[in-house]
């Protein structure tokens, strides 16, 4: 049972950090249909930064926390503004390789600053042991948890109830009809690439704190693909829940059926689920009526 | 209080569409713009809106001007700021959205925010059956409801001018004379001037202080309603009725045909 208990904390914390993740990327997708292949670098942008601010310019981690959110921001617009922006209207497959590009062009950054060898993190969350029910779970982990879920709820908060996240729901809708209401498409974009590398940043920071900083953090960005199919690509809180059922999916085929599988098994139901719901659990539904 | 002066639009680089179109709507009115398909009604609208720009499509010559400021080459933020608000074509509500959320889509502009909640109810109020349906997704309004969504989300605006492009497109005749009384109520309670694009000629000249026709990206005919419901022409190719006043034939159809060539 406390095995089942045990998993079942791990699991919830890859997942609410893979839900992070695939917000941002969902949000990109639904505002502007790109396909974001460098939403892991923000992650791993993001954990370096932290890592910098906190051992190379001796921050505290709060204003470390402060200053990784803001260059994290100016990051997604910089790179909505000079990579994105000028390629409004062009073929998808051209924009597509532009953020591949991107994405070894950021890792190229981060490795000519920092090299390639992994480090450890400042341990800025501390790393005791929580008995919970039988189960041990390192506190680093719970508070993973607690932050994700409680970054998770504002933003679906903000998306469901503020002015700008309805506009950018209603550009993802028709940017036409959006733009009639004296919406900034630009602005739009804009914040949904900061909104973007913010979140993964974050992510990034929660992820390098439990193993460390190195390329590795980059993969977990790349986890992200089943869990927004799963969700439904255009869908935010398809990708929370998504990100949810993925992390406790691996981590349970990792603890009873060993670890080989547990990358697979997700794949598997992934395509159990698709062919029940093409467009993924909540994918908007292309409403047609006549 | 809205003036086009011998404007000129092209789609493309290469395709003129708007050839000289001039018109003025005063402040306070209602003006109908009548015309087949076809002959520059929306782009018109786009033109005053600043939406041509994602069709890309262009105000080449001539302007217009709004409260004798030129705004045709601001955006349509800024337009929207400055009072102008168009209801496109096809209605275009934010599907995905709920009733709720796309008035306040159409609230987005405005700077005093603490009055939206009651200027939701105020729509509300012109459109009760959108009160029922608060909540509910829009994309799976009815078409009527799709339409009064689309309208009440610019009166949320609050604007000066609203331009309606075919408000009444494919709605049940009843449907369509109650979207005309409100438009008509927002015009006088309101004082919103409003300028009306429509194919159904018989409403707009009903609901209009002055109207205009216009073929081939240029207006052939103005006047006031009366004087155009009069006009010989008027009967026969928008009113659908001949000299006695009878609905007119099949056979009519050609005629119509050779004399709208020549009328444009
Ligand atoms: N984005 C565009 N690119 C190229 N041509 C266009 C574009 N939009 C409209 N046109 C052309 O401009 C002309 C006028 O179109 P417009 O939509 O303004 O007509 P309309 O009077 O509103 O017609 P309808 O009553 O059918 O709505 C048409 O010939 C149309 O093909
Ligand atoms: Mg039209």
């Amino acid at each position: 049972m406390d095995k089942f208990l045990q998993l079942t904390l791990t699991g919830l914390t890859n997942g609410a950090i893979f839900a992070l993740v695939a917000l941002g990327f969902v949000l990109i997708y639904k505002a502007s249909d790109v396909i974001n292949f460098a939403q892991g670098d923000f992650l791993l942008v993001g954990a370096y930064i932290m890592f910098g601010m906190v051992t190379q310019v001796g921050l505290p981690w709060s204003l470390a926390v402060l200053a990784t959110m803001i260059l994290a921001v100016a990051l997604g617009l910089v790179v909505e503004r000079l990579v994105l922006r000028p390629l409004i209207g062009e073929p998808i497959i051209s924009v597509i390789m532009v953020t591949i590009g991107l994405s070894s062009l950021l890792r190229a950054i981060v490795s000519s600053i920092w090299g390639t060898t992994g480090r450890p993190f400042p341990p800025f969350i501390p790393n005791q042991n929580i008995s919970i029910g039988g189960a041990v779970i390192p506190a680093d982990r719970l508070i993973a948890i607690v932050l994700a879920a409680i970054l998770l709820i504002l933003f679906s908060l903000f998306f469901r109830y503020s002015r700008e996240g309805i506009a950018m729901r209603a550009t993802a809708d028709d940017q036409q009809a959006a733009l009639s209401m004296g919406i900034s498409v630009k602005r739009v974009f804009g914040l949904a690439w900061s909104i973007a590398a913010v979140t993964a940043a974050l992510a990034g920071v929660l992820v390098a704190n439990i193993i460390g900083v190195s390329g590795v953090v980059a993969g977990i960005g790349l986890r992200v693909f089943p869990v927004v199919i799963l969700g439904g690509l255009d869908s935010i809180p398809g990708a929370i829940i998504g990100g949810v059922i993925i992390g406790l999916l691996e981590t349970y085929t990792g603890g009873y059926i060993g670890g080989g599988l547990s990358q697979v098994v997700p794949f598997i139901v992934l395509i159990l689920i698709l062919m029940v719901k093409p467009y993924g659990l909540f994918g908007e539904v292309r409403i047609e009526r006549v | 209080m809205l003036a086009l002066n011998n404007v000129e639009v092209i789609y493309n680089d290469v395709i003129l569409v708007l050839k000289g179109m001039s018109l003025e709507v005063p402040q306070g009115k209602i003006v109908a713009l009548l015309g087949s398909n076809g002959a520059g009604k929306s782009t018109t609208l786009k033109a005053v809106s600043g939406l041509l720009k994602p069709e890309d499509g262009e105000v080449t010559d001539g302007e217009i001007l709004f409260e004798g400021e030129k705004i045709h080459e601001q955006d349509a933020s800024h337009i929207v700021r400055r009072g102008i608000f168009q209801v496109m074509e096809g209605r275009r509500v934010f599907e995905h959205l709920d009733v709720e959320q796309n008035l306040i889509a159409g609230s987005y502009t405005r700077t005093d925010r603490q009055n939206v909640r009651g200027d939701i109810e105020g729509v509300f109020e012109y459109f009760p059956r959108l009160k029922e349906r608060r909540r509910q997704t829009a994309g799976y309004l009815s078409g009527g409801e799709q339409q009064m969504l689309a309208i009440g989300r610019a009166l949320m605006a609050k604007p000066k001018l609203m331009m309606l492009d075919e408000p009444s497109l494919g709605l049940a005749p009843l449907l369509v004379q109650e979207i005309f009384n409100i438009i008509k109520r927002i015009n006088e309670e309101e004082g919103t001037t409003i300028l009306l694009v429509e194919q159904n000629a018989r409403l707009a000249l009903d609901v209009a202080d002055y109207a205009y026709i216009m073929e081939n990206g240029r207006i052939v005919l103005d006047g006031e309603p009366e004087t155009l419901k009069s006009n010989a022409d008027v009967r026969e190719f928008y009113l659908g009725l001949n000299e006695v006043g009878a609905r007119k034939s099949y056979r009519d159809v050609k005629h119509y045909k050779r004399r709208k060539r020549w009328l444009s």
